[in-house]
């Protein structure tokens, strides 16, 4: 599924789904990551906490499968779906599972449902055919990151501790956390968490990494000009991807 | 861990290492001589146990059933709160950490953890939402003395909940240092293991107490559920006998008004907060705000546990109004002379409104002291 891909990350329907829409088939990412607004994002920093509040004051669930369906008549590229468990527990878990992929998602990521827990995703998704991608950490001992290289169809690699958020620099525990991550790991390695500039992303693929996400960067832009953030946002991917110019 | 279906641990996968952690300390730790003999000497010593089980003749009286109260509202900081706090700093002392973090509603976990840190020379920050922050003050004003660092969390509906959400932010990213003192019998495997394990104090003495008061055990054990802390702690040791156990939930303005925090009589099966449990929340599974004139009740779940112990019949849950819990308190301070929790308050007024307890008799949970509550109760009156 990643290849050297960038992966950019968007809540949905902040502040609208259309304008999530635009975003996506304007930025020109290798890969597409949504994220369902949840009340109590524990595993969020101030950028997607803001974002998902303000986006839940018109949020329905089935804007999330008209997004899909919509990009997906103009787009090939895979689109990843981000989200806490409960909104998917509470519709029915086959149900949201079903109407995931058929509405057009390729793989699904619950941040607050380690794989111990996941029994029951796994086996639904896996009927359905929608792929499963599970979050490490740079303190995922190693016979948990083989676990979750078993069960994920590429490894999400978090890089640091704590929350989503634009940070200045990446830590050396990232690169610590990437190198042995791929020593266990067979699966594609992606690094989001806190991944804010082209330097970081270079720095990161030149670390090995076969995806980047940047997500909180994004949402800032989004937050700043609203509506009309198509071309910040298709600009800012460019200049992303531009990464390995000098 | 798993009660039923209940509990488990929803966390992501950052938080699994810190959890494992803590799982395997409190195994080796919890039936360590030296431990339970330290923790024995400070519940002692320094928080006031065993707390009496006083018999309420005059509420008895005018109620029609003779009442114990399990005065936990005696003990240093006015609750309950002291037994996990202390229990849970030695614990986090024994692992080598060196800093607390916690949340807090009305501020009494808040007060309990910040003098537990004090005592054993923990750093310590505190949680608060920013509308508890304001409602709350006097509060503030004593964990601040007590050298806590205070955070008032602006985001989301500002309260109970959002105060954990942000603990569990700070536990993500400092937890080799830092240890999760969480207040009541919620969150992830095996905090609600823990926190019940050091609360059940209040059963055992209260076993104790009853039988020699008694010669028997009682008919019923009343107690308030938001979290469930003080209800499993006084339930626990009695689950395997013939005793009604009652939980009352804070009814807000009444469940029908859909204000209210009553996530047992009305919520439904949901993941939050690293748990599998019933919350309060909509039907795209938002968590909902709550309400209830009791800040320790405020919260939109309850402790897996308990969520068990309702689905197994074992544990009736009821809920108890803003207006019933007022009134109950003031009878209890005119009758007795004393001044309850709003939270235990809550307990109290279930007494009038179960015809079959009369005649029984019935412990009631005293959970905590009404001193931080008189301002709210003042503004209600008015």
């Amino acid at each position: 599924m990643i290849e050297k891909s960038l992966i950019i990350f968007l809540p949905a329907c902040y502040p609208d789904r259309e304008s999530t829409l635009r975003f996506m088939l304007k930025a020109e990412a290798d890969l597409l990551e949504i994220g369902i607004p949840f009340s109590d994002p524990i595993a969020d920093g101030v950028e997607i906490q803001k974002a998902y509040y303000e986006a839940l004051k018109s949020f329905k669930l089935c804007d999330i499968f008209w997004i899909a369906r919509e990009y997906k008549k103009e787009m090939e590229k895979r689109l990843i779906l981000m989200s806490y468990y409960n909104p998917i527990y509470r519709y029915g878990i086959k149900r949201f599972v079903e109407e995931a992929y058929e509405s057009g998602y390729d793989a699904l990521l619950i941040v607050d449902l380690p794989f111990d827990e996941a029994g029951e995703i796994l086996e639904v998704s896996k009927d359905v055919g929608i792929k499963n991608v599970f979050l490490a950490a740079p303190n995922t001992n190693n016979e948990r990151l083989k676990a979750i290289d078993e069960l994920s169809e590429f490894i999400y690699l978090v890089s640091t501790y704590g929350v989503t958020g634009v940070r200045k620099e990446v830590s050396k525990l990232t690169f610590e956390a990437l190198k042995r991550t791929k020593s266990i790991c067979k699966k594609p390695i992606a690094v989001g968490f806190g991944i804010s500039s082209r330097e970081h992303v270079r720095m990161i693929f030149n670390a090995g990494a076969d995806g980047v996400v940047v997500g909180s960067a994004v949402v800032k832009i989004v937050e700043k000009f609203g509506r009309s953030a198509d071309e910040e946002i298709k600009k800012f991917v460019e200049e992303l991807k531009s990464y390995q110019t000098p | 861990m798993r009660f039923g279906e209940f509990g488990g641990r929803y966390v992501p996968e950052v938080l699994v290492p810190p959890l494992e952690e803590l799982e395997r300390a409190y195994k080796e730790i919890k039936d360590d001589e030296n431990f339970k003999k330290e923790l024995d000497y400070y519940l002692r010593s320094y928080a006031g146990r065993p707390t009496p089980l006083y018999y309420a003749k005059n509420l008895s009286k005018e109620l029609g059933m003779k009442i114990y109260l399990k005065r936990e509202d005696l003990l240093h900081g006015g609750a309950h709160k002291i037994n996990n706090t202390l229990a849970q700093a030695l614990l986090a002392k024994y692992m080598g950490k060196s800093r607390i973090i916690a949340e807090t509603g009305a501020g009494q976990h808040g007060v309990a953890t910040a003098m537990a840190s004090a005592l054993f020379g923990l750093k310590c920050r505190i949680y608060m939402g920013a509308e508890d922050y304001e409602r709350q003050k006097m509060n503030v004003f004593r964990m601040k003395l007590l050298g806590a660092d205070i955070v008032a969390v602006n985001s989301g509906s500002r309260t109970l909940k959002d105060a954990i959400n942000e603990a569990l932010r700070d536990w993500a990213e400092n937890f080799e240092t830092t240890h999760y003192l969480i207040g009541s019998v919620v969150g992830p495997h095996p905090f609600p293991t823990i926190v019940r394990d050091f609360q059940s104090i209040i059963g055992k003495e209260t076993k104790e107490q009853i039988l020699e008061l008694e010669g028997s055990l009682p008919d019923a054990i009343v107690a308030c559920v938001g979290g469930g802390s003080n209800a499993i702690g006084i339930f626990y040791p009695f689950v395997e006998d013939e005793v009604r156990l009652i939980g009352v939930e804070a009814g807000g303005e009444g469940i029908e008004s859909g204000r209210h925090s009553a996530s047992l009589s009305a919520g439904s099966k949901g993941v939050f907060h690293g748990m599998l449990s019933y919350f309060l929340q909509s039907d795209e599974g938002m968590i909902k705000d709550t309400q209830s004139i009791a800040a320790g009740l405020d919260y939109p779940g309850v402790g897996p546990e308990h969520a068990y112990l309702k689905d197994t019949g074992r544990v009736e849950y009821k809920a108890v109004k803003d207006d019933e819990a007022l009134k109950a308190f003031i009878k209890l301070s005119k009758l007795e002379g004393i001044i309850p929790a709003l939270e235990s308050a809550h307990a109290l007024a279930y007494l009038e409104k179960d015809e079959s307890l009369r005649g029984s008799v019935v412990v009631v949970n005293l959970s905590g002291r009404g001193d931080k509550d008189l301002g709210i109760v003042l503004e209600a009156l008015r």
